[in-house]
C-alpha cells in the first residue's frame, strides 16, 4: 500500500514538474504579454494541482495534508485574480491583445 | 427576469448577527487549525487577530449583501470535477501549442454574455475561465466579460457557453 502511494505521488509531482517546465518554456516561447500568460497559467493551475497533490500523498492523513488542501483552494482560488488583475492592467497600459499573431514568431515587442 | 438571491440585501436583525457570528467562528477555527497551539499568547494573538479581521471586514461593508452566497453543496463539488477535467484538457492543448515546432497561434478576444449571473456567478465564471489555461479574462464590467484564448477552439469553446451554463446550474434553486 506504501509503495503504492509512493509511486502515485512520484508520478503527480513528476507530471507537476514537466507542467511547470513546459509553462516556463511558452512563457519564453511566446510572442506577446498575453499569450505568455496563458503559457504561464499551465504553471499556477495543473502544475500546481499536480505538485501539491503528490505532496498531500506523501503527507498521508494528517493535519499537514489539510493545510496543503487549503493552500491548494486559496492558490486556485486568488491566482485567476492576480492574473484578471495583471491583464487588466495591461489593457490600462494600452497594450493591445494581438489578435492576427499567425505564426508570428519574431513578433515580440 | 429572476432576480437572484445574491442581490437581495442582507435581512436585519437575527440573520445579520448571525453572519457574523458565523465568520468570527470561521476565523477562529482558521486560526486553530492552522496553528495547532493552544498556548495563551498564540490564542490571544488569533483572538485580536480575527477582532481586527472582522472590524476590518464590517468596515469594506462586507456584510453589506448576503456573505455566505458560496454554498459550499454537491453541485458546487460537481463544478470543480468538471473544471478540472476542463483545465487537464485545455493544459494538454496549450501545452502542444507551446511544445510545437513552428508557433501557430490564432489568438481571439471574445465577448461573453453574463448578464443573468448574480455578481458572485460573474467572478466565478471570470476566474475559471482565467483557471483554465488557454482562455484569460481580460475585463469584467456591465455584465459581459472579456475573454482572450489562444486558440480558435478555445474561443469557440467560451462563445459555445458549456461553462456558463455550468457556473449559473451550481445556484439554481
Amino acid at each position: 500500500m506504501n509503495a503504492v502511494l509512493d509511486v502515485a505521488s512520484w508520478v503527480l509531482l513528476t507530471l507537476g514538474g514537466i507542467s511547470v517546465l513546459i509553462g516556463g518554456i511558452g512563457a519564453l516561447r511566446l510572442p506577446d504579454l498575453f499569450t505568455r500568460m496563458h503559457a504561464a497559467s499551465i504553471t499556477d493551475s495543473i502544475g500546481a494541482i499536480l505538485v501539491l497533490t503528490g505532496i498531500m500523498l506523501q503527507a498521508g492523513l494528517s493535519l499537514a495534508t489539510i493545510k496543503l488542501a487549503a493552500i491548494l483552494l486559496f492558490l486556485l482560488l486568488t491566482s485567476p485574480t492576480a492574473s484578471n488583475a495583471l491583464a487588466a492592467a495591461a489593457m490600462l497600459a494600452g497594450n493591445k491583445p494581438g489578435i492576427d499573431t499567425t505564426g508570428g514568431k519574431d513578433d515580440a515587442q | 427576469m429572476k432576480t437572484s438571491p445574491n442581490q437581495r440585501p442582507a435581512p436585519a436583525g437575527a440573520g445579520h448577527s448571525r453572519a457574523h457570528l458565523m465568520f468570527i467562528a470561521l476565523l477562529i477555527a482558521a486560526w486553530v487549525l492552522w496553528s495547532g497551539m493552544f498556548k495563551p499568547l498564540l490564542l490571544g494573538l488569533g483572538a485580536f487577530s480575527c477582532a481586527v479581521a472582522g472590524y476590518i471586514a464590517v468596515r469594506m461593508g462586507y456584510f453589506d449583501t448576503r456573505v455566505f452566497a458560496l454554498r459550499f453543496n454537491l453541485r458546487l463539488l460537481r463544478f470543480w470535477a468538471w473544471l478540472l477535467k476542463e483545465i487537464v484538457k485545455s493544459s494538454l492543448e496549450v501545452a502542444r501549442v507551446v511544445l510545437a515546432r513552428e508557433l501557430r497561434l490564432s489568438t481571439r478576444v471574445v465577448e461573453v454574455d453574463t448578464g443573468r449571473l448574480s455578481p458572485v456567478d460573474q467572478v466565478v465564471l471570470g476566474n475559471s475561465i482565467t483557471l483554465a489555461p488557454g482562455t484569460l479574462t481580460l475585463a469584467a464590467s456591465d455584465g459581459r466579460l472579456l475573454v482572450h484564448a489562444l486558440t480558435a477552439d478555445g474561443a469557440r469553446a467560451i462563445e459555445d457557453g458549456e461553462m456558463l451554463r455550468r457556473v449559473a446550474a451550481v445556484h439554481e434553486d
